[in-house]
């Protein structure tokens, strides 16, 4: 049979009945809107996740200083300073290392003009910038001169900038840092949050040395809070995390056995974790949504059975002017498919505008790609033909006389 | 000698395990013949009928359509023969409801693979000869009765098939316009030498034909020219 002449048939046997026609196509309505719903959530998720890592920098690692244990009570990393800045330019010496930034954070008071704002002050290096691939957009970023002299220079996060300057232009300006007079150098390019969910942005950063003897001096000279170390290449973090593990344990004079006073920890595990989370979890809400598709088929295959039905007489006619098996076959299956396609391109149109609004309700990402909908039309497809070959067949194999006798 | 259009030779047919319809039946039938088969109801007239239609298949024996042995072919060929050789026509009409009467006649052509054109073109010429000219767009229910008949009387012929069977086509019309039916049966069968068996219990329906037989309790009684 021609295929113009099936599409007529489908097309008057669903306008026949339309209220049923249209319960049927409600379920893969649902189905197919759900689907594409679920997945543009689900990959608006991974974008989200996959920005945060790429903002965080690749092939990192963070050296964090131990642990006192005090009579049994042990506390939190970094409440003992064992790491030093000598320890940082030692590990920048291992070949896989690319680049090195000591880290010692604290809290400061910020005061310009009239405004102030309580924010994280940051010692480090320059290399800093280098590691986690964060340029500045305005001014310049301090130079190893300003560690050496540890002068009192600045580089401001946008957040801190938008909190004490509003529209001005910070650069050249001085703020007051715990009381002592700043030079803003430079404003860093915005980051946004971090995989925590920390605004990364509300941070200024100083030469770590003026950190250390100006700002927040303590009784040992040289310490640092953790050490940020990024490898040479994705393939040498194994090694550089042994290296740098190894050289410490020398360093610090550790004895076999005895537990360590720095930890390792490779970030770049941690993005893998958090991004696999999110790929499951958007993996999971497209399952969960194509088993209504499923419940979708079953819908129609419930109709075109008690279609078929209907129409044993229908069909019995057919057969004795001449409609051979396949004749038969097709013309139900034709009908099973687009009841299932026309759903489909409802539910397709009906699951952008839901993932649209969402998105402007909930101030999530939310991205629709044109594969999903690829996708579920060809599942929608495929549940058609494969619900629906079921009832075709039934009616495909009556006999004729029975289906012309059937009353 | 060229075969007999149609040849039943010691047909059979059992319903339920060994109830027997048919029992050894065997004519032919010659094309160009006008035969009318009676019978009581349950004499197994139908019965016969829908197996010379190719809708339904004996139990045992042999019923060669023109020559070939129906019960070698497959369900597909038989298909063919219906849409090809056969017309039918029967009491209840059997139209589809949801076409309009122009796509009812049109039908059996769709299943010989013809395009649309001229789909449309041999029932149009069908709708015209039958007289129904003007109600091609309608649907069979806002016709007649007589008109119905007259609408499957087109479709019957729209493939030029060599024999119409018609199954009490007049039953579920006045009397009138039933002789308007066997009118057209006797034109086709006079000027066009279709071949045509009809079946009924009304004697003078079975009048309009050449040939009659009876079939009493499966049996055929008599076989003569009318």
């Amino acid at each position: 049979m021609i295929i113009g002449a099936l599409l007529g048939e489908g097309w008057a046997a669903m306008r026949a009945n339309r209220m049923r026609t249209l319960l049927t196509m409600l379920g893969m309505v649902f189905g197919v809107g759900s689907v594409i719903m679920m997945l543009a959530i689900g990959q608006g998720a991974q974008l989200m996740v996959n920005e945060s890592i790429a903002s965080m920098g690749s092939n990192l690692f963070i050296v964090l200083s131990g642990s006192t244990s005090a009579g049994g009570l042990r506390q939190g990393s970094g409440t003992v300073p064992t790491l030093t800045l000598d320890d940082a330019q030692a590990i920048g010496e291992l070949t896989e290392i690319a680049s090195v930034a000591p880290n010692l954070p604290n809290n400061a008071q910020l005061i310009y003009a009239s405004n102030n704002w309580s924010t994280q002050v940051l010692g480090t290096t320059p290399a800093f910038f280098d590691v986690r691939e964060w340029p500045v957009v305005s001014g310049e970023a301090f130079k190893d001169s300003d560690v050496r002299s540890a002068t009192r220079v600045l580089l401001m996060g946008q957040t801190v900038v938008r909190n004490l300057f509003g529209d001005e232009n910070p650069v050249g300006k001085m703020v007051r840092v715990k009381n002592s007079p700043f030079l803003v150098l430079g404003i860093l390019a915005a980051k946004g949050q971090s995989l925590d969910g920390r605004d990364q942005d509300d941070t200024v950063y100083v030469p770590i040395t003026t950190a250390q003897r100006q700002l927040f001096g303590n009784q040992f000279p040289g310490m640092v809070r953790s050490i940020m170390v990024k490898a040479k290449s994705a393939e040498v973090m194994a090694k550089a995390e042994q290296g740098m593990t190894e050289l410490l344990k020398i360093r610090h004079r550790i004895h076999i056995g005895q537990e360590n006073d720095f930890s390792v920890r490779n970030l770049a595990a941690v993005a893998q974790a958090a991004a696999s989370t999110t790929e499951a979890m958007s993996t999971m809400l497209g399952a969960i949504a194509s088993v209504s598709l499923l419940v979708g088929g079953i819908g129609i295959m419930n109709i075109m059975l008690v279609s078929v039905t209907e129409r044993i007489r229908e069909i019995g006619i057919r057969m004795a002017i001449g409609a051979r098996t396949r004749d038969i076959l097709l013309q139900f299956l034709f009908e099973a498919v687009m009841i299932s396609l026309a759903g489909s391109f409802i539910g397709a149109v009906l699951g952008v505008a839901c993932a649209y609004f969402f998105s402007q309700y909930n101030d999530t990402l939310v991205v629709v790609t044109l594969s999903s909908v690829f996708l579920s039309f060809g599942v929608a497809a495929a549940v058609g033909v494969f619900f629906g070959f079921y009832p075709a067949r039934k009616a495909a194999n009556l006999k004729p006389i029975e289906a012309l006798r059937y009353q | 000698m060229a075969d007999p259009l149609l040849c039943v030779t010691g047909l059979y047919k059992n319903y339920l395990e060994n109830v027997p319809v048919l029992k050894d039946v065997s004519f032919n039938i010659e094309s160009g013949e006008y035969v009318a088969i009676m019978g009581h109801s349950g004499s197994g007239k139908s019965t016969l009928m829908n197996i010379l239609g190719c809708l339904d298949t004996a139990t045992a024996g042999h019923y060669y359509l023109e020559g070939r042995d129906t019960a070698a072919l497959s369900s597909d060929e038989l298909a063919l023969l219906r849409n090809r050789l056969i017309g039918f026509v029967f009491q209840g009409f059997n139209l589809l409801p949801r076409s309009s009467i122009l796509d009812n006649i049109a039908l059996p052509l769709l299943y010989s693979g013809k395009s649309k054109v001229e789909r449309r073109e041999k029932a149009t010429v069908m709708l015209t000869r039958v007289g129904l000219a003007q109600f091609g767009d309608r649907r069979p229910n806002q016709l007649s009765g007589g008109q119905q008949q007259r609408v499957a009387i087109a479709r019957a012929l729209v493939t030029d098939p060599k024999l119409i069977l018609a199954d009490e086509p007049t039953g579920n019309l006045d009397t009138q316009t039933g002789d308007e039916i066997m009118k057209i049966f006797q034109d086709l069968n006079e000027d066009q030498n279709i071949t045509i068996i009809l079946v009924t219990h009304e004697d003078d329906i079975a009048a309009h034909a050449k040939r009659l037989i009876r079939v009493v309790d499966g049996q055929i009684a008599s076989d003569q020219a009318s």
